[in-house]
């Protein structure tokens, strides 16, 4: 079988995220990168199906600048086997444009199954996957928090309002992962030296995003305010809250 | 022009949520002279939602039975070429997540997706969010276009009339993914993201019993029960439950956060709250710094006192 993670690097969550001078795109200049956090679960539920099967063969495929090769090798050190690059001048904030380059390649490089995460940390479109299964005209599931993958079909758990669904799938198929599906492994000493020599190819592609629109930070909320210490301060809110916030 | 509001259906009702889309799409009907169509993707008698702001219903009884994202995707397109729909309109949710974009690539129309602010004033321009709501973005939309919207931002309007519902025939294909069980039904229980007043509870909580305090809070208030992704990690609370950037966006009116210390990827999920109480013990907890209302105390002597205070 043939795993497909896709993967994407994305701003550290702790980061402070600067507006660049023109307002219409984040200043990248001191960014620290990690993988996309859903990524992670995607990246583990393909090695966990390597560990149960040899045969097992997990690819990462990355849509991004060159610079995101390191963050690539992680997932490679991880335990990944190879990796291709679809590499653009720059990182693309479309959903549509990279689901794009993401279904052409695959559409000339099958594979078994696509496994992503459920949400970018970066643009937060959680659109991607569902894009690219619809582009292949595949079967898709997003946000799933239980997998079962067996020959010919996957059956996996989504959390929807008021409950939990199971779907069942044929492969191919494109599911996107959710926290609670796994917890990522930390790559070992080997896997880190060992990831310098997988392969990662880079394909070359000349798409490019269309602007953002004018970025903005959010309104500040007023400073915070400590009502009192204590039990004996919670007749003092719950008045606050009854009268002057007006909520209860 | 025509705006198609994608509607919700819950055990044969619209959401709340789908309310506030008609809502959302009245208010730009001025602005943009056009009609606002609601679509039902279940069969029945949905002519009521008139009164929240269709100037006409149309069901799809073919979305009856199973749902299948693939199929219920490819109805919806057919859908949208039939009536019209040069904005789309989905409430952010579970199925919008599944349906959007899917629609967005087989129609090639941008989406954007967890809008929080719609503009009509000059051209429509959509503010959203991004890197767990440390930018916001107002992009432009240009026309056909997808939207998702955040659910208990838009106002619910309801001063209109019934209208006729009609159904719409079409007819579902191959399904490929389908929904076999629901696994954990709701029992009445509030989702986090539909909840006015949210309590919610972090490592301070202690284990899964410390949680009793904030479960009776919230019966009395009517509220949904929270947590940290620590109380989550822990295995106290079900991950359905998490607040923050890797579990739930919420935006209700009233979040009271106990022992929860507020990292930054904590209140990426709640910073948006109208009101927010803090009972924490520790004084610089950084959650005070965003707090409306804070005490500075042991949470199983302050809750307890807040309900009695309240009751
Ligand atoms: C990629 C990434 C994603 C993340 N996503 C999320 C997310 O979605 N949601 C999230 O919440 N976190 C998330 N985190 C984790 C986040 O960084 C924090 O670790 C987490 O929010 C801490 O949870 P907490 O506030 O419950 O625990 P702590 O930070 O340990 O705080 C516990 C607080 O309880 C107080 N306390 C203790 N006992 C009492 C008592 N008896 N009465 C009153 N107060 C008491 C303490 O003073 C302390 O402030 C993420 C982290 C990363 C790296
Ligand atoms: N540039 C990219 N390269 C590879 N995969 C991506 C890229 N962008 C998004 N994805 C995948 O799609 C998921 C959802 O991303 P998004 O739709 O951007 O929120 C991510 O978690 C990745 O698995």
């Amino acid at each position: 079988m043939r795993i497909v993670v896709c993967m994407k690097r994305v701003p550290d969550t702790e980061s402070v995220i600067r507006i660049a001078p023109d307002g219409g795109a984040v200043d990248t200049a001191d960014l620290n990168y990690i993988i996309n956090p859903y990524d992670e679960y995607a990246i583990e539920a393909a090695l966990q199906m390597k560990d149960a099967d040899d045969s097992v063969q997990v690819l990462l495929l990355t849509v991004g600048e060159s610079a995101a090769e390191s963050t690539i090798r992680k997932g490679l050190a991880m335990g990944a086997d190879e990796a291709v690059l679809l590499q653009v001048p720059k990182d693309l904030s479309d959903p549509l444009g990279t689901a794009r380059l993401l279904a052409e390649w695959l559409k000339a490089n099958p594979a078994d199954l696509v496994l992503a995460g459920k949400q970018g940390v970066d643009f937060d479109h959680g659109a991607v996957p569902g894009m690219v299964a619809e582009l292949l005209g595949w079967a898709g599931a997003s946000s799933v928090c239980a997998l079962a993958c067996e020959a010919s079909h996957a059956t996996v758990e989504r959390e929807v309002e008021g409950g939990r669904e199971r779907v069942r799938l044929p492969l191919p198929c494109v599911i996107s992962a959710d926290k609670g599906l796994n917890e990522p492994r930390y790559a070992s000493l080997k896997g880190i030296m060992g990831a310098k020599k997988k392969p990662l190819a880079v394909v070359d592609c000349a798409a490019q995003s269309g602007a953002l629109g004018s970025l903005e930070a959010p309104p500040a909320r007023p400073a915070g305010r400590v009502v009192g210490q204590g039990a004996a301060a919670a007749t003092e809110l719950a008045r606050l809250l009854k009268e002057e916030a007006r909520v209860l | 022009m025509t705006i198609l509001c994608i509607v919700d259906v819950a055990e044969g009702r619209e959401r709340p949520a789908s309310r506030e889309l008609l809502g959302a799409a009245r208010q730009l009907k001025g602005a943009l002279g056009c009609q606002v169509l609601a679509l039902v993707p279940a069969s029945g008698d949905f002519a009521h939602l008139g009164a929240w702001g269709a100037d006409a219903v149309h069901t799809l009884p073919a979305l009856d039975g199973a749902f299948s994202s693939d199929a219920s995707a490819a109805v919806l397109a057919q859908a949208v070429e039939t009536l019209g729909g040069d904005l789309v309109l989905f409430s952010a949710g579970a199925r919008a997540r599944e349906l959007a974009p899917r629609l967005a690539a087989r129609l090639g129309r941008p989406l954007l997706g967890e809008c929080t602010q719609l503009d009509a004033t000059s051209g429509l321009v959509a503010t959203r969010p991004i890197f767990a709501g440390k930018v916001l973005v107002k992009a432009p939309v240009a026309l056909p276009a997808i939207l998702t919207l955040r659910p208990k931002l838009f106002p619910a309007l309801e001063d209109g009339f019934a209208v006729a519902s009609q159904s719409l025939a079409l007819s579902q294909g191959e399904m490929k993914a389908v929904v076999t069980e629901l696994l954990a039904a709701a029992g009445g229980k509030l989702d986090l993201s539909e909840a006015d007043i949210i309590v919610s509870g972090g490592r301070g909580v202690g284990g899964p019993e410390g949680f009793a305090p904030l479960e009776s809070l919230a019966t009395q208030l009517g509220a949904a029960v929270g947590a940290s992704r620590a109380a989550v990690d822990a295995g106290w609370r079900p991950h359905s439950q998490q607040v923050g950037q890797t579990g739930k966006v919420v935006n209700p009116t009233l979040y009271i956060a106990c022992g929860i210390s507020g990292a930054i990827q904590h209140l990426a999920g709640m910073k948006n709250s109208r009101y927010i109480v803090a009972i924490n013990k520790d004084p610089e907890a950084p959650i005070f710094k965003v707090a409306d209302y804070g005490i500075v105390g042991d949470l199983f002597e302050v809750v307890p006192a807040l309900a009695a205070a309240l009751a």
